[in-house]
């Protein structure tokens, strides 16, 4: 063998072991206590030791593990209408402060706010300190007596933004305290869509993940005021029938499930929380002392909340506390001491509830309510299924070409069946490289592989025949067939792959998948059917004396 | 030597008529469905639910189905119910169930969305009416329970008394490791449906005292749900916007490229061979109302990549025909690069077209389509390549050198003859 087509050889086969050993390593040379032996490393090659090794190679998708996948939407409508409630909050109290009276101060739509002053002569004084604290965001005109704060279209955008990464933030870290095994999350759609891409390997009911996402948890402890009432009418008429704007008026359920609870009561509380979710350092759900199957949350606060903590319970002694949550009072008990950091959750929750609750709350709260918009789940049994059907499409189309080009190039058929079963093993390889996950339409991907990789030894050989029934002899025809039909397999592996990575853009999951098998394979079959079958070629030919009469194509 | 065909000598473009009836009367057939029948979109553009059922053995009859569907509130009328057999086993033992969109009810405040999902429990709830009536009232079935809830009524019930023993936090775990176990069984080993409780004998580690205790409290349901998809109305409505403009990007990229390598008249003829391509694949599925899904537009976008190469590996040809053989006619030429690459152009198409016929085949259900597309697709993409890429191109350079013959006697303008590129100066040369 000649010293060039030796060194394409030891180049070729390099390069396979590596493709097998990125599919079947990695090796364990050593045995239990740490010596390398012959024995260690002939236990590597037991047949389900490879097997196991290449499942744990290969990635599978969604769709042949089962899992779940989701996709759901921010209501950024939230944050802004947040955000501008709380600036109709900061516009009445700078108002009041200023001595500057006004007859209303409304919100009539999101990211509007309006106010009618008594007195025209001091709009623009009112203008000029509300523009001051409500900052560039906001436009400020003025219509008579009319003052209006509209917010900016890219200020509303960088807030939906904000509230998106937040809530992905937020989603994430509730998920990964669930336990999900490889998630997924990333921003979906387009960029104005405010949409999160989920994917849940391993959950085959999403049910309770779904929940637990989006859950609001919203924890506030407040001052009471006055209570319980029987109604919320009684309520309001211990204040003399009108809610002052700093208090509110808030129901209470406890021991839901107990059938002899008393009624929903209500209680005036102070609207300002002295503790709110953001406070929270830790909570957790533990077994009540009451004891049975009832569990409650013990949280603790970080300094900051439990410094404002210890000075408000210490002011208030004897007073009672409401411990709301998403509205609603779970228990309002009376401060009996002033209290540094610690407290308690009661409300009659079962382990799973109350675990949920748990978890959500030391996750923070979600800036916005978020809405799901697809949801595709994937049970184990179904993915098993796929993979069988897959991989015996794939090996029924292998065959089929096998036996064909066998038959028809003889052994040249050899050679190419050689190159594309290299080309499969390198594809495989390769998606472990770049750490693609192998999704049903990928199998699909490897099985168009097969068809498509043989399209280049064909264009190779049909171009070596061609030369040869124009009388060139065999180490000619071989030559001139590689020169004159790279080109081609070059334009044609290339405009396929150009889709591929249009199809890379558009899809997600499964077909993403998809494209990057197709790319890979076509790749790969850049190097099989041009410099492997080449090399073999001329190995061929070299065995013959280089000079033969005939070529088995 | 095997060969396909023996030196063929067709003279393809005096077959140019044929060609233009044979498209025209596809594409007006497949226009023609498309505007009356519409097409056939599936969950992931139209919106909708769509579920796979396995049952133990054959699934009840359709109307029986439907009638259960409709005990729980879903508007019949509407359901689609396709049974499925298993490609390779034969067995048809699963059944998908398909419910459009459902109308958006307005409510205050809540969109439509915040209830994604009430079509897939009604449907799992009317599956529940195939149980037994007895079992179903009192026992949990093991067949559709998840390994959270299944666990959770271990520890509730407590057979094995390992509360009591052992504490709860040390039998929540012990009870969790076995409700993996089963649920893997289940899933892994019975392919997610257990026909009978006795088949748990098989599942290793798990005592036996909890195995014969299961019936008790547990029975194997008839039916489980293997899949569930849920496409909401927004989701629907973007993808189907971005899978045409995505479409129509990637023919722009072939068309870059193609007429990067060769010249534009080239990108642009083989371009619309692959429109016409996509148009009469869109036009079949219209016309067989075959279920367009994402995955049929992923194949639609490989189509894009695969037609074009046998447009290349002529137009390559002819390329190369033109440089050698200066002095014939261009239809000739065409001709003669058609016939040379014919047997590689049937051949490739054939092996590609063996293991995409072979993904139809034994792909199963969620491939059907895709394969569908590319079986279509490659035949019509082969056929275009001879009888629509190469004409136009034929035509336009015709027509070009007639242009180009005629201009210096029409307009003997020497400003425009001053800088013409090297094949106007061919073309104006030879007459």
């Amino acid at each position: 063998m000649s010293r060039k087509l030796r060194n394409r050889f030891l180049l070729i086969g390099g390069v396979t072991l590596i493709a097998l050993y990125l599919l079947f390593g990695p090796l364990h040379l050593r045995d239990a206590s740490g010596r390398i032996t012959a024995q260690a490393i002939a236990a590597n090659f037991t047949l389900s030791r490879l097997r196991q090794n290449l499942a744990e190679n290969i990635k599978l998708g969604l769709d042949l593990r089962g899992g779940s996948h989701l996709i759901l939407q921010v209501q950024t409508d939230d944050a802004i209408r947040s955000i501008t409630a709380g600036n109709l909050e900061k516009a009445r109290s700078i108002l009041q402060q200023a001595g500057i009276k006004f007859t209303t101060a409304t919100s009539p739509a999101l990211g509007r706010i309006e106010i009618e002053l008594e007195d025209s002569a001091q709009i623009e004084d009112a203008k000029a300190r509300i523009t001051l604290d409500f900052g560039p965001g906001w436009t400020a005109r003025n219509e008579g007596k009319r003052l209006i704060f509209e917010i900016k279209d890219e200020e509303a955008r960088d807030i939906r933004e904000r509230a998106t990464e937040q809530a992905m933030r937020v989603i994430e870290q509730r998920i990964n305290a669930f336990g999900v095994a490889e998630p997924t999350i990333a921003r979906h759609g387009p960029a104005t869509g405010y949409q999160i891409l989920l994917q849940l390997p391993g959950v085959d009911d999403p049910e309770r993940v779904k929940n637990l996402i989006r859950a609001e948890s919203r924890l506030e402890l407040k001052l009471v005021h006055s209570g319980p009432h029987p109604s919320e009418d009684a309520a309001r008429q211990s204040l003399g029938g009108t809610v002052p704007p700093d208090k509110e008026i808030l129901p209470a359920r406890e021991r839901r499930r107990d059938p002899n609870a008393p009624p929903v009561q209500y209680y005036v509380v102070e609207k300002t929380p002295v503790i709110t979710g953001d406070d929270l350092r830790n909570a957790q759900a533990v077994p009540s002392q009451a004891g049975g199957s009832v569990y409650e949350i013990l949280f603790s606060l970080r300094p900051s909340g439990a410094e404002r903590f210890y000075t408000t319970t210490s002011a208030n002694i004897g007073k009672n506390l409401a411990i709301i949550l998403n509205n609603e009072i779970k228990s309002a008990p009376v401060i009996r001491d002033a209290i540094r950091d610690e407290g308690r959750i009661e409300g009659d929750f079962t382990k799973e509830e109350a675990e949920d609750l748990a978890l959500t709350l030391r996750s923070g709260a979600l800036p916005a309510r978020v809405t799901y918009l697809e949801e595709r789940t994937v049970g184990p049994s179904l993915g098993a299924d796929s993979i069988r059907q897959g991989f015996a499409a794939s090996i029924a189309g292998l065959a089929a070409i096998v036996i064909f080009m066998l038959f028809y190039y003889r052994l040249s058929g050899l050679n190419a069946v050689v190159g594309l079963i290299l080309n499969l093993i390198l594809l495989l390889a390769a998606m472990k490289i770049v750490g693609a996950v192998l999704t049903l339409p990928g199998i699909a991907g490897v099985a168009l592989t097969i068809g498509m990789a043989v399209d280049a030894n064909v264009l190779i050989f049909e171009r070596i025949r061609e030369e040869l029934r124009n009388g060139k002899v065999p180490a000619s025809a071989v030559a001139l067939g590689f020169e004159r039909a790279f080109t081609t397999v070059f334009d044609t592996n290339l405009t396929t792959i150009i889709a591929a990575l249009f199809l890379f853009v558009f899809g997600t999951g499964p077909i993403r998948g998809f494209a990057v098998t197709l790319t890979a394979g076509l790749i790969a079959n850049f190097f099989t059917a041009i410099f492997v079958s080449r090399a073999i070629f001329s190995w061929v030919l070299e065995r013959q004396g280089g000079r033969p009469e005939a070529l088995s194509i | 030597m095997r060969e396909l065909i023996k030196s063929p000598n067709v003279d393809w473009m005096g077959l140019k008529r044929g060609f233009i009836l044979i498209s025209l009367v596809l594409l007006v057939l497949g226009a023609l469905s498309a505007f009356t029948r519409g097409f056939n979109l599936g969950i992931d553009f139209a919106g909708g639910t769509l579920v796979n059922v396995k049952f133990k053995d054959a699934p009840p009859p359709e109307n029986r189905l439907r009638e259960a569907l409709g005990t729980q509130g879903i508007d019949t009328g509407k359901v689609v119910i396709q049974p499925i057999s298993d490609p390779i086993t034969g067995v048809k033992n699963q059944v998908l169930i398909r419910l459009p969109q459902r109308e958006v009810r307005p409510k205050t405040g809540a969109s439509a969305e915040s209830e994604l999902d009430v079509e897939k429990r009604a449907i799992l709830a009317a599956l529940q009416t195939f149980n037994p009536p007895s079992e179903a009232a009192t026992k949990a079935d093991l067949n559709t329970i998840s390994r959270d809830r299944l666990r959770e009524i271990l520890l509730e019930e407590d057979p094995l008394q390992l509360v009591s023993t052992s504490g709860r936090a040390a039998a929540e775990l012990e009870y969790g490791r076995y409700a993996d176990a089963i649920i893997q069984y289940r899933d892994r080993n019975q392919g997610g449906l257990l026909r009978d409780l006795g088949d748990l004998r098989a599942v290793s580690g798990v005592p036996t005292a909890l195995i014969h205790w299961m019936p008790q409290r547990f029975f194997a349901g008839n039916a489980a749900m293997i899949s569930a998809e849920i496409v909401g109305p927004q989701i629907g409505q973007e993808l189907r916007q971005r899978a045409i403009s995505v479409t129509l990007a990637s023919l722009a990229g072939m068309l870059i490229y193609i007429a990067f390598r060769f010249e534009w008249i080239y990108g642009v003829a083989a371009v619309i061979a692959v429109f016409h391509d996509v148009l009469i694949t869109l036009g079949i599925f219209s016309l067989v109302q075959k279920e367009i899904s994402l995955n049929v537009v992923a194949a639609l976008l490989t189509l894009v990549g695969y037609s074009v190469n046998d447009t290349i590996v002529i137009f390559d040809r002819i390329r190369e025909n033109l440089r050698l053989r200066r002095r014939e006619g261009l239809i000739k030429i065409v001709n003669d690069s058609i016939n040379q690459t014919l047997s590689r152009t049937i051949l490739t198409s054939g092996l590609t077209l063996l293991a995409v016929l072979s993904l139809y085949l034994f792909g199963g259900e969620v491939l059907s389509g895709f394969s569908l597309a590319l079986l279509v697709g490659i035949i019509v993409g082969t056929y275009s390549s001879v009888a629509v890429a190469s004409p136009i191109m034929v035509w336009w350079q015709t027509w070009q050198s007639q242009r180009q013959a005629r201009r210096p006697v029409v307009r003997p303008k020497p400003a425009e003859t001053a800088a013409p590129g090297r094949k106007e100066r061919r073309a104006t040369a030879s007459h």
